[in-house]
């Protein structure tokens, strides 16, 4: 009994009061700003550099569903690019997440293309499913955590669940294989109506580092609508708890 | 037998130009590995095959734990070659090799026990092998009830898929089919051919290893391209690894009291966790240390402040892990759960090839830290704990001994740094070019045990064969095993103190 008390004692308060405001370390890289005169050719030595094209060759915008936040190119030209501390990198737009040079505005979601039922059914309580397809158990490790004593993401009704058929929804982590294939959309197939696809990490939103790998199968992102994007490599679980929130409207 | 032949490296990471490497006919070749692995401190850590015009070259890699020596040799046959007697008959912990080749090539090794798909790869033999046609073992009876799990599980975890025979709640048999999660790595290696490209898909082999996958692949570069490093980057290097080990190692131990419904310790382990990952973040920018090992250099140097912030950080993820691992290990209810489940012994780590914390916890000697130094570990007086009851109770306890010497380690080497007359430190080199026809071997102790990276180069020094042996690739093999006779409702705490990659095995 005594040595519990020790352990509570040291233990402490744990949680994490506003999951919106958090500070993190200024090292850690978020969201990339890219200055407005940055020139073609400037542009041409980053994007040869970068190990997933994340780069685009002609407006030197940075696509952060691609990014591997290596930061290289920041450190290759540390005046032009860098990367914020900004977690906040969610998105239910594909094209919000490619960052062009010179804008400086915050990623977001855009609220009229947020489905009306999600809100209307999920804003109380919502469970998921997670698939990991491919997934390194990086991007996996953190999505657990993200309910753990530190984030407790279950404070507002949002965990993750053992059968898809409790589930409103699916997070599938990974660039999805072709030997998960079969099983991933039996996964999803389970899941009663409505129901909601989130991708975790950049190897979800595009394959990431394995872009191009014949062990893939990309079908089921191309031929679903996705509902939320969630960068990182691995993802913060800032980063998907906020994006989660402000797919659900949680102020 | 007669002499051995083979070429002794004696360092690691090491390399042997492919003419230096002894090419034996098959029956010598058969003998020989025999004959080395009768010994129980040798065990295999490759065994591919490199296919040419005209001729296919088996290379085995062999490590020594006592000698701290790797032997290398090999055999050559016709491209057209059908089929070899097998080695593992004789040797088991080849098995899985041979079944690799196998899968890979169709040539058919002959009595071997075994000969199953390992991870259903994009490019096998025959893409007639379905993954939903995988050959399990079965036990015949009216009594007898199958289990099948996954390949999705309960929790938020990689796939694969688990079949047991069980005779009411006793688990007769366990059979593990993997594959799932295959990537083509091997292949992006060769593919992608940019030394950052390769920096990177290192670092996600197994994500919950980066830093130790990242450091085999950065060893093994320099050591082709025949580059130096200085010593503060090994140190560096050392304290990336064991803070990753401690971070795991703790929330080892949160996910095995979470098991057994021992709350307390759960939580107050994963807030331990969260202190040694959110430190590498303040170290690099990133929890599991994406981005800090790379060849040549690092882009992030430990400078005086963060050596003291760490160092401060990680004396009181000590303090406080003692408190917590003092509570827990007193407990008589995770005495009960842990006790005498799911207990292996060192004569099935030897016959499986076991490695890592499966080894040492059942009595076997195996560290690379110790048997093949590497980095600052060449300077650090490290002897690593073993134990031999082989149970859920000794591959938690290892953890927590474990945990501490990684925290003297740390130690030892923070106050290196800071006495160092040599302080510069270098930026990351991605220009480097390989030695041609090379092979090179780099050996990692990480958590998890020890981590194989070995590359071919060909004639103009590009990479030709990149193989990745992650310690789970044995080791899911003594998994199965230690689940024998156990209750079923005891294999999640079972698996949980094993806690082998999926994707480290399916690559």
């Amino acid at each position: 009994m005594l040595k519990k008390l020790k352990v509570l004692k040291s233990h402490g308060s744990q949680y994490i009061k506003n999951l919106q405001t958090q500070p993190v370390s200024d090292l850690f890289r978020g969201r990339p700003i890219i200055s407005g005169n940055i020139s073609e050719q400037e542009i041409s030595r980053v994007a040869s550099i970068c190990p997933v094209d994340a780069i685009d060759k002609k407006s030197g915008s940075i696509d952060i569903g691609r990014c591997v936040f290596c930061k290289e190119c920041a450190f290759m030209l540390p005046e032009k690019i860098r990367f914020t501390n900004d977690y906040r990198l969610a998105a239910n737009v594909r094209e919000t997440l490619i960052i062009r040079p010179g804008v400086e505005i915050p990623v977001r979601l855009d609220e009229t293309k947020v489905r009306g039922e999600i809100r209307k059914l999920f804003s109380g309580a919502l469970k998921l499913r997670e698939v990991s397809a491919g997934g390194d158990n990086s991007c996996e490790m953190e999505l657990a955590a993200s309910g753990n004593v530190n984030f407790d993401f279950g404070r507002y009704g949002i965990e993750f669940v053992a059968s898809p058929r409790h589930a409103d929804g699916i997070v599938i982590t990974g660039p999805i294989t072709e030997n998960m294939e079969e099983a991933l959309k039996i996964c999803y197939d389970a899941i009663p109506l409505p129901k909601i696809i989130i991708l975790a990490g950049t190897d979800a939103i595009s394959g990431g580092i394995f872009d191009g790998s014949p062990a893939l199968r990309r079908k089921f992102i191309e031929e679903h609508n996705i509902d939320l994007f969630v960068p990182g490599n691995p993802i913060h679980p800032l980063t998907y708890i906020n994006g989660v929130m402000d797919l659900l409207g949680i102020k | 037998m007669a002499e051995m032949k083979y070429y002794e490296l004696i360092k690691n990471p090491g390399m042997v130009a492919l003419t230096d490497i002894p090419i034996l006919d098959y029956h010598d070749f058969r003998e020989q590995t025999i004959a080395i692995m009768k010994k129980e401190s040798c065990h295999c850590v490759n065994y591919f095959i490199r296919q040419n015009t005209d001729h296919v070259d088996f290379y085995i890699i062999i490590a020594n734990d006592s000698s701290h020596k790797v032997f290398v040799y090999s055999h050559r046959q016709k491209a057209e070659i059908k089929s070899l007697e097998s080695i593992t008959q004789e040797c088991f912990q080849l098995h899985v090799f041979e079944r690799e080749i196998y899968e890979n090539t169709g040539i058919v090794f002959e009595n071997h026990p075994w000969l199953k798909p390992v991870r259903y790869p994009f490019d096998r033999y025959d893409k007639a092998f379905k993954l939903s046609d995988y050959p399990f073992y079965r036990i015949d009876s009216e009594e007898i009830h199958e289990v099948g799990v996954g390949p999705i599980h309960a929790g938020i975890i990689e796939p694969g898929h688990f079949r047991f025979q069980c005779y009411g709640e006793k688990v007769l048999h366990l059979e593990i089919q993997l594959g799932y999660q295959h990537r083509g790595i091997e292949n992006l290696f060769i593919k992608k051919n940019s030394l950052l490209q390769r920096c990177v898909i290192s670092e996600s082999v197994a994500g919950d290893t980066t830093i130790g996958h990242g450091l085999a692949f950065a060893q093994l570069a320099e050591t082709l391209a025949e580059s130096e490093w200085n010593e503060k980057l090994e140190c560096e290097r050392i304290i990336a690894l064991e803070m990753e080990r401690m971070a795991v190692h703790i929330g080892d131990i949160a996910a095995l009291c979470g098991d057994v419904a021992y709350q307390i310790g759960q939580v107050s382990c994963e807030a331990l966790r969260t202190i040694v990952i959110n430190t590498m973040q303040d170290w690099c920018g990133n929890r599991f240390g994406k981005g800090l090992i790379r060849p040549g250099g690092t882009n992030y140097t430990l400078g005086n402040k963060i050596l003291s912030f760490i160092a401060e950080r990680l004396e009181e993820v000590h303090r406080r892990f003692l408190e917590v691992a003092d509570m827990i290990f007193d407990d008589s209810g995770i005495l009960a759960r842990f006790e005498n489940t799911g207990t292996i012994s060192a004569k099935q780590v030897y016959l499986s090839g076991g490695v890592g914390m499966v080894a040492r916890t059942s009595g076997t000697c195996r560290d690379i830290r110790e048997s093949h130094p590497f980095q600052a570990y060449k300077e650090v007086k490290y002897k690593p704990v073993i134990l031999d009851q082989g149970d859920v109770y000794a591959r938690a306890l290892l953890r927590k001994i474990e945990f501490e010497l990684s925290f003297s380690v740390i130690n030892e080497l923070i106050t290196r740094i800071e006495h160092l007359s040599d302080n510069l430190s270098f930026k990351p080199d991605y220009e480097m070019n390989f030695k041609p026809d090379m092979l090179c071997i780099s050996l990692v102790e990480g958590w998890r045990g020890e981590i194989c990276h070995v590359a071919v180069t060909d004639h103009e020094g590009k990479i030709e064969i990149y193989k990745i042996k992650d310690p789970s690739l044995h080791n899911w093999h003594v998994l199965a095993l230690a689940v024998r006779e156990q209750e079923i409702s005891d294999f999640p705490v079972c698996n949980k103190s094993f806690n082998l990659s999926y994707c480290g095995n399916d690559l």
